[in-house]
């Protein structure tokens, strides 16, 4: 009998082309995902080499980094220039190495244009059981759908594009078990900032998790994009759910999936990707559902979690020293003080976005929350951007723009905006942000910034009250069924 | 990437130690598009002094740098690989070098040569006026004047090195291996490849 294996061992072995001594292993990359920022000198370093895109089919090329979420084209339909010199090129850049290497693109006035992490699923191009990489660490995303998808440098971008494989060795595997019910109001997003709370930001360094337990099973395949998304904020390069009925009823029919008898084939074989009965995780995380609550941040890292019922933390508190002096820090970067009650900090700023919550969900569920209601006065800007033009799309059929707008909200083109201060979508020095991004870090937002990470449905609770807010005290048990 | 068997010519005499990154290539320059053009920007915290080495037109256009202790120490950005061959810099001699910039610079072809204090000094004598010889078949930098200086090299680097091999080169050398995979993958899962609309 062969030794029962994690999904994560079978995903491994079917991609494993050669094995050195050292147990470094040649792996066969199915998925490559390529956007503006960390792909020019890789591009570059084949066109120097002479060497050609081994296999461009696998390969699609989407920019998002740097693009503004204003409009893209003016009255006319004409191209609107984009004033960042940098970006500009970096986008020029990849809008000529795409078509020259024969790699599929999605340009910036491209219905289907988005973040790489929510143009993939939705184009059916990340499927079960594929290795899936990205010049990007929220690669990790894909892993909802089954995929073992890790982020990856420009010099391994480069090895991808000219070999389809990469050099790696296999890592270790951690169970994260959650199982019962959520609770009202709490979603996917303060389950996976819970779990970050409890293993730590550098937990899951070195292993590759899988999500197990009834709660993740129940879960929607937007919600374990979001969940999976965060693999890489607790340290993994990879977060793995198995597939399902979900998972397959989620792909059928998307413009890039298998259709006819492929699918079939393909549903026949995602099938036996599970984890076997009584296989071996190096390590297991159990939370139970019942006891999230919608969960918030108060400090530069994702680790840095607390209910939206409780206060700031005091920095005496933490028994590691080192934590100590971090959390110090953070609090004097934030402008918070210990025991300060997380609902009486004022917020600023509001950002629904990012490739762990733009998806029609997310939107669905803020704009449960807005409508009929108003952004509080003290609110200088609450941005909506959704995660592609498909999602922009749908949420404009289901009226969900005009609900945005109606209660004060900027309604955008996709792209990353105000995740990472790259782009014209900056939070000023010293505000805060409720943002529904992934990242907290110092500066991350822009110089200065101070983010607090939540779901969509509290930065909506947030922009209603201009302070964080629980969201659970807005809205009846009906309105919250849609988180 | 060019095999690597011999670089002849001048030589920058900098035999300054400690050369960090930032002094090679400023950060301002990683927001760049392309590993090439960095030259550029190469070394812009020496060139401010008046009689720098890179300004010097005896100088123009050398293959070599000869520098002191702890070459390359700082970050670990490739970009200051990318801006000394941008220069057309191919091989550095020194006492030291930091242990990411061998790699970044092996990575990109770069030959790191570590020759003891005395070499350097006595290379950085001959430099001034004559060219430089570096064999990496026999291991060994010479001068036109009988000056003969054996150095160590890790034999897997100088494998590569001698036959062109970047790490994607090397694998590319297991292209049967990937090609096999593929075909036999591509009929277990014919649905592999994106239905491209
Ligand atoms: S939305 Fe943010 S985290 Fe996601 S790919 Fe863009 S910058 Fe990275």
């Amino acid at each position: 009998m062969t030794h029962p294996t994690t999904l994560y061992e079978k995903i491994w072995n079917a991609h494993v082309i050669d094995r050195r001594d050292d147990g470094t292993c040649l792996i066969y990359i199915d998925r490559h995902l390529v956007h503006e920022v960390t792909s020019p000198q890789a591009f570059e370093g084949l066109r120097l080499a002479g060497r050609p895109v081994r296999r461009p089919d696998l390969t699609l090329a989407v920019p998002d980094h740097n693009l503004p979420t204003t409009a893209r084209v003016d009255a006319a339909g004409h191209r609107l220039p984009i004033a960042d010199k940098e970006s500009a090129q970096q986008l020029a850049a990849l809008e000529a190495n795409a078509p020259s290497f024969g790699i599929k693109y999605f340009g910036a006035t491209a219905a289907e244009q988005g973040i790489v992490h929510v143009v993939g699923p939705e184009q059916g191009f990340t499927l079960p059981g594929t290795t899936l990489v990205c010049g990007d660490s929220h690669t990790a995303a894909h892993g909802a759908l089954g995929a073992l998808a890790f982020g990856i440098g420009t010099s391994e971008v480069e090895h991808v594009l000219a070999t389809q494989t990469l050099l790696l060795k296999q890592s270790k595997s951690m169970e994260i078990r959650v199982d019962g019910t959520l609770g009202f109001g709490v979603t996917p997003k303060d389950v996976v900032l819970a779990i970050i709370g409890k293993t730590g930001a550098a937990g899951g360094t070195g292993y590759v998790l899988e999500y197990r337990g009834d709660t993740f099973r129940n879960m929607s395949i937007e919600g374990r994009l979001t969940v999976a998304n965060m693999a890489i904020e607790g340290g993994a390069r990879s977060g793995l759910f198995a597939p399902d009925e979900k998972t397959f009823e989620y792909l059928k029919g998307r413009p890039m999936a298998p259709q006819g008898a492929d699918w079939d084939a393909a549903v026949a074989y995602w099938r036996t990707l599970h984890t076997d009965e009584g296989a071996h995780f190096d390590r297991t995380v159990t939370l139970a559902a019942s006891d999230i609550a919608p969960t918030v941040t108060w400090g530069t890292s994702p680790e840095d979690v607390v209910a939206i019922t409780g206060v700031v933390p005091d920095p005496e508190s933490f028994e590691d020293a080192s934590k100590r002096v971090a959390a110090a820090k953070s609090l004097d970067y934030m402008g918070l003080r210990a025991g300060q009650r997380m609902q009486d900090i004022a917020i600023q700023h509001i950002f629904i976005g990012s490739c762990t919550n733009s998806r029609i969900e997310d939107l669905r569920a803020a704009a449960s929350v807005v409508r009929g209601r108003h952004i509080a006065g003290s609110i200088k800007q609450a941005l909506v951007v959704p995660g592609s033009g498909l999602v922009k799309r749908q949420a404009e059929s289901e009226g969900l723009d005009r609900i945005f707008i109606e209660a004060g909200f900027e309604w955008r083109e996709p792209g990353c905006s105000a995740c990472l201060g790259m782009n014209p979508d900056k939070v000023p020095a010293g505000e805060h942000c409720a943002s529904t991004s992934n990242r907290n870090f110092m500066g991350r937002q822009g110089p200065g910034s101070r983010t607090h990470l939540v779901s969509p449905l509290m930065a909506a609770a947030a922009a209603v009250e201009g302070r964080l807010a629980d969201v659970r005290d807005m809205m009846t048990e009906e309105k919250a069924g849609v988180a | 990437m060019d095999a690597v068997h011999h670089i002849e010519g001048r030589a920058y005499p900098l035999g300054l130690k400690n050369v960090d990154t930032d002094m090679i290539i400023a950060a301002e320059w990683l927001k760049t598009i392309s590993r090439t053009g960095l030259g550029k920007g190469a070394f812009a915290a020496l060139r401010t002094a008046p009689d720098n080495v890179f300004d010097d037109p005896t100088y123009a256009g050398s293959p070599i740098v000869i520098a002191g202790d702890n070459f390359g120490c700082g970050s670990s950005r490739e970009h200051a690989a990318w801006a000394m061959l941008d220069m057309g810099i191919t091989a550095v001699i020194a006492p030291s070098f930091s242990d990411i910039f061998s790699g970044n610079a092996f990575k990109n072809g770069i030959l790191t040569v570590i020759l003891p204090q005395d070499a350097i000094d006595r290379l950085i004598e001959v430099a001034k006026t004559d060219a430089i010889h570096i064999d990496l078949d026999s291991q060994t930098v010479t001068t036109p004047f009988q000056d003969r200086f054996t150095f160590e090299i890790d034999a897997f680097r100088k494998h590569c090195l001698t036959n062109g091999l970047d790490e994607i080169g090397l694998t590319l050398g297991q292209s049967d291996k990937i090609g096999v995979f593929e075909q036999s993958d591509g009929a277990a899962r014919p649905w592999l490849v994106p239905a491209h609309a």
